[in-house]
C-alpha cells in the first residue's frame, strides 16, 4: 500500500489539495448540505432532533443506494428508467414468497435473482440487440411493474410469514443508534469506490463511457461488459425493494413509483456525467443526501411539499451547468 | 531476411478487388511510407496485414514464417500493432491508463486482483521517456495537445515490445508543429529497429521520414522502391497515373 501512498502525496503535490478538492462537483454539492443543515438546525428546532436524524439517514439511503448502480450505468454512457419498477418487483417478490410461509433468506436471494434477471434483460437487449438504453429501460418500467401487479393480484402484503419480524427488523430496524439501511448503504458505498478505482471492471466502465469505440478496438469485451453494468444497476434497486418493504412493513404495487427520476437527479447532482465517463459512489450518495434534505427542510419549515420538485429541477440543472463551465475552461 | 513479406496479396469485397496481387517486403526497423488515391486500398492493406480482414488470396510471412491472423489479436500476439486514424483513446482517462487500455497491469489483494497503478505510472513514464515525450502519465487525455496524444497513441504500441506499427494517416488531422513531432515519434520507432508502415497523403511527411516508398493504385502496387531512388514528382505521377510503373 505504500505505493498508493506515494500516489496520493505526489498528487496533493502535483495540484494542491484546496484547488483538487474545489474542481470536484460533489465537494460543492456537499457544501450546499452542509449548509442548508446548519441553516435547518440554526432555524428550526425540529431538524437536529435525534429522531427526525433518524429518518433522513434512513430515507436518504434507498435513494443513495440505487444512485450508486445508476451512476455505473451512468457513467458507462447508458440510463436505467427501470429501477423504480425492479424496487416494487423485489419487493413483491419477497413479500409473495415470505407471505406463503417461505423463510426470509430464501426469498431474499429470489428476489435478488429476479432483479438481476431483469437487468440481464435490459442489458442483453441495449448490448446485443444494439437497442437504445432509453427505449430498453422505458419498456421495462412498464414491464416490471406490471409483472409485481400479476404477481400480488395488486394487493397489499402486510404478512410476511413466519420471518416476519426478521423482515421488519433488517428494513426497519437500528443497531448501534444508525438505521439497518444506513449500513447497506456504507457498505455499498466502500465496495463501489473501491471497484471503480481499483478493478478491471471498474476501469472498462469508465472506458466505455468515454469512448465505445476505443474500448472495443483495444479488446475490451464491451457487450459483455454492458449486460453486468445493468446487472448491478437492477441489483441495487433489488437491495432498496427488500429494505423498503421491511421498513413499510406492507408492499403495494405503487412502491417505487417515480423514484427513477429521484435516483438519476441524485446521481448527475453527485457528478455522474449523463454524456458518460465520469461519476463516482461517494458523488451518488452526496447527491442523494442533498435531495433529502431540501425535502426535509420544506416540511420543517412549514413550505407546501410541492416545491420540493421545483428545487431538484433547479439543482439538476445547476450540477449540469457546473459541469458544462467546468469543461468549457479546460 | 524481411521483417514481414507479403505475396500475391488480393482482397475482393464482392465485386470489388480492394488489392490484387500485392507482394511487399519490409525489413526490420525500415519506414515504409504507403501511398494511392482515396479507394487505392490502403487501409484494406492495413487491415489484411492487422488481422481485421482475411486476404481473399496470398500469403503472408512474419520472419521467414508463414502466418495467418483470423482476428487482430492473433496479428497482435505476432508484433503487429496499430495506431488508428481517430487515435482510439478515452479522454476521461490518464495517460498511463490509455496506454494500459485492455490489459492493465494488477497484483493480487488476497482473493482479489486489483489494478497496479503504481506498475502502469511507472512503465508509462518510461514509454513517454522513451519516445522523448513530455507527456505525464497522470494527467487526463482530455487535457493533452495533439502531439501528445499521438504519444499516447504511440506509447500503446510500444506495450508489447512490437515489430511492426502500422499507421494510417496518423497526420491528416493535425497542425504542422504536431505533425513535426509524429515524425519525431516514427524515427524513435524505427531507432528501436521497429518497422513502421506510414501511410500519409502528405509527400513531404512520408519523404521526410520513409526509407522505402510504396504506391498503390486501384487496388495494385505500382511500385516500392527506396525513397532515395524516387521523389514527390514521380510519385505523384504513380499515384495519378500519368506515370504507369516505377
Ligand atoms: N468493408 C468493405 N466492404 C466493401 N468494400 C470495401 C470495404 N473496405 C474497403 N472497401 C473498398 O475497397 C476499396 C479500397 O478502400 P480503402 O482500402 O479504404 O482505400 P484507401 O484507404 O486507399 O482510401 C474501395 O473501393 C472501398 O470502397
Ligand atoms: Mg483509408
Amino acid at each position: 500500500m505504500t505505493s498508493t501512498l506515494d500516489q496520493a502525496i505526489d498528487q496533493i503535490q502535483h495540484r494542491g489539495t484546496l484547488s483538487r478538492m474545489m474542481s470536484h462537483q460533489i465537494f460543492w454539492v456537499f457544501a450546499a448540505a452542509v449548509l442548508a443543515c446548519l441553516a435547518l438546525t440554526l432555524m428550526t428546532d425540529t431538524f437536529a432532533t435525534e429522531r427526525n436524524l433518524f429518518n433522513v439517514s434512513r430515507n436518504f439511503a434507498f435513494v443513495a443506494i440505487i444512485a450508486i448502480g445508476m451512476t455505473a450505468v451512468i457513467a458507462s454512457g447508458g440510463i436505467d428508467l427501470s429501477v423504480g419498477s425492479v424496487v416494487v418487483l423485489s419487493a413483491m417478490v419477497i413479500s409473495t414468497m415470505m407471505e406463503s410461509g417461505n423463510s426470509f433468506w430464501l426469498s431474499a436471494i429470489c428476489a435478488l435473482l429476479v432483479a438481476l434477471a431483469v437487468g440481464a434483460i435490459n442489458g442483453t437487449l441495449i448490448a446485443y440487440a444494439g437497442m437504445p438504453a432509453f427505449v430498453v429501460t422505458l419498456g421495462m418500467l412498464s414491464a416490471a411493474r406490471s409483472a409485481a401487479m400479476v404477481l400480488s393480484n395488486n394487493k397489499m402484503i402486510w404478512e410476511f410469514g413466519p420471518d416476519h419480524d426478521l423482515l421488519l427488523w433488517i428494513g426497519g430496524g437500528s443497531t448501534l443508534g444508525l438505521p439497518h439501511p444506513l449500513y447497506a448503504l456504507i457498505a455499498l458505498t466502500l465496495v463501489t469506490g473501491f471497484v471503480f478505482r481499483w478493478t478491471r471492471w471498474g476501469q472498462y466502465l469508465f472506458a466505455i463511457g468515454g469512448n465505445e469505440q476505443a474500448a472495443t478496438l483495444t479488446g475490451i469485451p464491451v457487450k459483455r461488459l454492458k449486460v453486468t453494468i445493468y446487472m448491478f444497476s437492477a441489483f441495487t434497486a433489488g437491495i432498496a425493494g427488500i429494505l423498503m418493504a421491511g421498513w413499510l412493513g406492507s408492499v403495494t404495487t405503487n412502491l417505487g413509483q417515480a423514484m427513477e427520476l429521484t435516483v438519476i437527479a441524485a446521481a448527475v447532482i453527485g457528478g455522474a456525467n449523463l454524456a458518460g465517463g465520469e461519476g463516482t459512489a461517494t458523488g451518488a450518495v452526496v447527491g442523494a443526501l442533498l435531495i433529502e434534505v431540501i425535502r426535509n427542510s420544506l416540511i420543517l419549515l412549514g413550505i407546501s411539499t410541492f416545491w420540493q420538485g421545483m428545487f431538484i429541477g433547479t439543482f439538476i440543472v445547476v450540477a449540469v451547468g457546473f459541469d458544462r463551465v467546468r469543461h468549457m475552461r479546460n | 531476411m524481411s521483417r514481414l513479406s507479403l505475396k500475391g496479396i488480393t482482397k475482393s469485397f464482392g465485386a470489388i478487388h480492394a488489392l490484387e496481387n500485392v507482394s511487399l517486403d519490409i525489413a526490420a526497423g525500415e519506414v515504409l511510407g504507403l501511398m494511392g488515391d482515396n479507394g487505392a486500398g490502403k487501409s484494406t492493406l492495413v487491415k489484411v496485414i492487422a488481422g481485421n480482414f482475411r486476404p481473399t488470396r496470398g500469403e503472408m510471412r512474419m520472419d521467414d514464417r508463414p502466418v495467418e491472423f483470423h482476428r487482430p489479436v492473433d496479428a497482435q500476439r505476432a508484433g503487429i500493432e496499430v495506431v488508428y486514424q481517430d487515435l482510439a483513446l478515452c479522454d476521461n482517462l490518464t495517460a498511463a491508463s490509455n496506454v494500459f487500455l485492455g490489459r492493465e497491469a494488477t497484483r493480487r489483494v488476497g482473493p482479489i486482483k486489483v489494478i497496479d497503478y503504481a506498475e502502469m505510472h511507472r512503465t508509462s513514464a518510461g514509454l513517454f521517456r522513451q519516445l522523448k515525450s513530455e507527456t505525464r502519465p497522470r494527467d487526463l487525455v482530455r487535457k493533452m495537445s495533439g502531439g501528445q496524444r499521438q504519444a499516447v497513441a504511440i506509447a500503446r504500441t510500444l506495450l508489447s515490445k512490437p515489430k511492426i506499427v502500422l499507421m494510417d494517416e496518423p497526420t491528416a488531422a493535425i497542425s504542422v508543429r504536431q505533425v513535426a513531432e509524429v515524425l519525431d515519434l516514427i524515427r524513435r520507432l524505427r531507432d528501436q529497429g521497429i518497422s513502421v508502415v506510414l501511410i500519409s497523403h502528405r509527400m513531404p511527411d512520408v519523404f521526410a521520414v520513409a526509407d522505402k516508398i510504396a504506391v498503390l493504385r486501384r487496388g495494385s502496387l505500382v511500385t516500392a522502391k527506396p525513397a532515395a531512388h524516387s521523389s514527390p514528382e514521380e510519385v505523384t505521377g504513380l499515384i495519378t497515373g500519368a506515370i504507369e510503373a516505377a
